[in-house]
């Protein structure tokens, strides 16, 4: 069979794609996916990273559409106080991508036919090895599953997928401006983080 | 700016935030604060003997004067046995505040002795928690922590401080303002929406009101009972709402649910317009969700957003504090007379007498209730446990102010009546404070008893003995075949055990006995303990049945009403 490097969004699973920004503080992580456990409300995927804003984070959520109302999803993010803003980019016009690593087995004979797969979904080759070879894509689910499915007769050893990151097409964006006053962001800043000087372990020396 | 400690900057800024009780209980790593404590001779601290009597008295002590309420544990133990309170807090949406210590930094995450992660243990039960890993952190946090317990949906919060961090000394700045970029709870109503809604009403045949615990927090009694009489909209409360309008009042038609008026339920049943104000269509309250009233329109009022079509899709959303919504509202709809509705409703309550109270050589429960309620004249606040005699409290006592009933709707906390009734107390002094207590739900926390003697307060208890945890005993009964399993207790003598405390109690066995008891009590000026014996096998009815719909509500059998 054959599979488009692109293509659209699978059709069988409706899947929304929510984006958070959130303050960068000790335990956002955790408050968010916990969230998400109590409500029974079923993750794709998360992906999370500082954004263009000092002190702000950009989550990207997947969530299963069948187990959560996209709407209530939402405002429950919202009940939380680290949570600042929530946009659903499930009805917008976006750009969706995820990056994998796929360490394949290879050998002298078949190792060209991997690299004329790789071209053709634009991977790129990021380490080789006599047995081996890691390959890097960056595309919409769809293409990524379409490279693993052509690398598996080979032998996948190891799979390493980010997750999605999703921004809207044209000039809209999801970014928060309002600035916390220098005073509180100081202290923000380093509110909740551990301290440098912990002496533990104690050394045995 | 002044040099102080961690433990200095907590008291004073609790103190600036208004506190002047704090509910606790010392132990390893807050003794640095209780060190610092007696420098704060404006925070009165009140040691109980379970630091979950701690969290209940918090939140009674909020409920009753619509404050913030503080409670303080120790790490570990003593902040863990804080969770269920927390929790209690938390399904009420009550403005509780949680003070922990933590092991000192170096030993965090190394499981120290005592070490508890309370921060993400209370996560999903609190509006929002802090751990200050610096002293600078502590007067925001609890300034933040503050703020968001106390505005918008009200709601518990926690702050959990390790022992070094008390004792670290640096320049105390108390932070002028609060900048939140994530909490911005929408106040004002929407215009249009509000219009739609008054149009609605304005075209409504049979329009009710369900008012829920979010009129009493949002203070809007006054502003429901203007919109209620302008438009002439029977009022039906929930349980958590009884109290948010007077019950005394022609338009109040008691309040909703499992165990509600069944006039109530037919009237929530058959209205074509459902007001929901400052509730959350909650499964007790409604029944079984996809039959409850499939005809009605919704309208839908609450500062929460993401109570609305969370349960039940409204036909109009409001989001907005129900003090600034309901005027509008009020303002937007038509004067009007709907007698035919309230006669409908009348007859239903006349046909169906929720309330009558049979003649009995026994001692009924709810008559207990009955007779205090006329000794009080309807006037003392009652807190109440979980189970039947919540229930009892509820239907036969009437209540004519907010914050007159304070109990455990959401969580359902057994135990919840002591120490409620203790922190009301302490915020209402000089009033009448009653603890109508189960039996079971007494022996969880009884050991607050002592709270009362330290600190002269005069609750007064009212413990209805069955014998039985009676709700389970109903439930087996009624739903699985009067297979009674681990129901039956055996007390103790409850008059012994509030002996040995040294307060005055009185066991009343006969029916004709009640009164007397209850004067009693009533005159006497300390704490007092009246254990009713009650019968042992009175049902609590009406009764919606787990899993069905409000339509579907059972009235009491012809052989009980014999009994």
């Amino acid at each position: 069979m054959s599979t488009a490097p692109h293509s659209g969004s699978r059709p069988h699973h409706t899947v929304h794609t929510v984006v958070a920004i959130v303050e960068n503080r000790p335990g956002v992580l955790m408050r968010v996916s916990s969230l998400f456990r109590r409500r029974g409300f079923n993750i794709e995927s998360l992906t999370v990273g500082r954004s263009e804003e000092e002190g702000l984070s950009r989550m990207t959520i997947v969530v299963d559409g069948e187990s959560a109302p996209v709407e209530q999803v939402e405002k429950q993010l919202y009940k939380l106080i680290d949570v600042v803003k929530v946009s659903d980019l499930s009805h917008e016009e976006m750009v969706a991508r995820e990056l994998a690593m796929i360490k394949v087995r290879c050998n002298n004979v078949n190792r060209h036919e991997l690299l004329d797969i790789a071209n053709v979904f634009r991977a790129d080759v990021v380490d080789i090895a006599t047995n081996s070879l890691i390959l890097q894509v960056v595309g919409d689910e769809d293409k990524i599953d379409g490279l693993i499915k052509m690398c598996e007769p080979y032998g996948i050893r190891e799979l390493s997928r980010t997750g999605r990151v999703a921004m809207v097409r044209g000039t809209k964006t999801t970014t928060v401006h309002e600035r916390e006053p220098e005073k509180i962001a100081r202290i923000h800043e380093k509110a909740g983080r551990r301290v440098d000087n912990i002496d533990l372990p104690f050394s045995s020396d | 700016m002044a040099r102080m400690t961690g433990a200095q900057i907590t008291l004073e800024s609790l103190q600036r935030e208004g506190v002047d009780t704090i509910f606790g209980y010392p132990g390893g790593v807050v003794l640095p604060l209780y060190d610092t404590l007696p420098q704060f001779p404006g925070l009165r601290h009140i040691l109980v003997r379970h630091e979950q009597g701690a969290a209940h008295m918090a939140d009674g002590y909020a409920r009753a004067s619509g404050r913030m309420g503080v409670c303080l544990g120790t790490s570990g133990p003593g902040a863990t046995n804080l969770v269920t309170g927390i929790c209690t807090s938390w399904m009420d949406s009550t403005p509780v505040f949680a003070l922990t210590g933590n092991v000192g930094r170096a030993l965090l995450g190394k499981d120290g002795f005592q070490e508890a992660d309370i921060t993400g243990i209370t996560h999903s039960i609190t509006k929002h928690n802090y751990m200050c890993m610096n002293a600078n952190e502590i007067a925001l946090a609890i300034r933040e922590a503050t703020h968001i317990a106390t505005t918008g949906r009200p709601g518990p919060v926690l702050v959990d401080i390790p022992k070094d961090v008390f004792q670290e000394e640096t320049e105390f700045e108390w932070p002028e303002q609060v900048s939140l970029r994530g909490y911005k709870p929408t106040t004002e109503g929407h215009a249009g929406m509000i219009r739609r809604a008054a149009e609605i009403i304005d075209q409504a045949k049979r329009p009710i009101i369900i008012a829920g615990h979010g009129v009493i927090w949002g203070e809007a009694h006054k502003e429901l009972v203007e919109l209620a009489e302008k438009a002439c909209i029977p009022v039906i409360t929930t349980f958590l709402g009884i109290g948010a309008f007077p019950e005394e009042h022609a338009l109040s038609y008691g309040w909703l649910g499992m165990h509600g008026m069944f006039y109530a339920n037919m009237a929530a049943d058959y209205a074509d317009v459902v007001i929901g104000v400052g509730m959350r269509f909650d499964d007790r309250a409604m029944g079984r969700f996809k039959d409850f009233n499939p005809t009605a329109k919704i309208i839908h009022i609450d500062i929460d957003p993401a109570e609305i079509g969370k349960n039940f899709k409204p036909v109009v959303p409001i989001v907005g504090d129900v003090k600034r919504v309901l005027p509008k509202l009020m303002e937007e709809t038509k004067q009007q007379t709907r007698n035919e509705w309230l006669r409908w409703i009348d007859q239903q309550r006349e046909e169906h007498p929720t309330l009558h109270i049979r003649e009995s050589r026994r001692m009924l429960p709810q008559a207990v209730i009955r007779s205090l309620y006329e000794e009080t004249q309807g006037n003392a606040t009652i807190v109440t446990g979980v189970g039947q005699h919540q229930m009892w409290a509820g239907q036969h006592y009437f209540y004519k102010r907010p914050r007159q009933l304070i109990s455990s709707g959401g969580l359902g906390t057994m135990g919840f009546e002591l120490p409620g009734a203790i922190g009301a107390q302490v915020a209402l002094p000089g009033q009448e404070v009653w603890a109508i207590c189960g039996d079971g739900g007494f022996q969880m926390t009884m050991q607050e008893l002592a709270v009362l003697v330290d600190e002269q307060l005069p609750v007064k208890i009212a413990i209805l003995n069955n014998g039985y945890l009676g709700m389970v005993r109903q439930w087996q009964q009624l739903f699985y075949d009067k297979n009674f399993v681990s129901v039956a207790m055996t007390q103790p003598d409850f008059c012994k055990i509030a002996d040995a405390y040294g307060i005055r109690a009185i066991r009343v066995e006969h029916k004709n006995e009640v009164e007397l008891a209850l004067r009693e009590a009533r005159n006497h000026k300390g704490p007092m303990l009246l254990d009713f014996q009650v019968d042992q096998e009175e049902n609590v009815w009406p009764m919606v049945p787990a899993g069905a719909a409000l339509s579907e509500t059972i009235e009491a059998p012809a052989e009980e009403l014999a009994r």
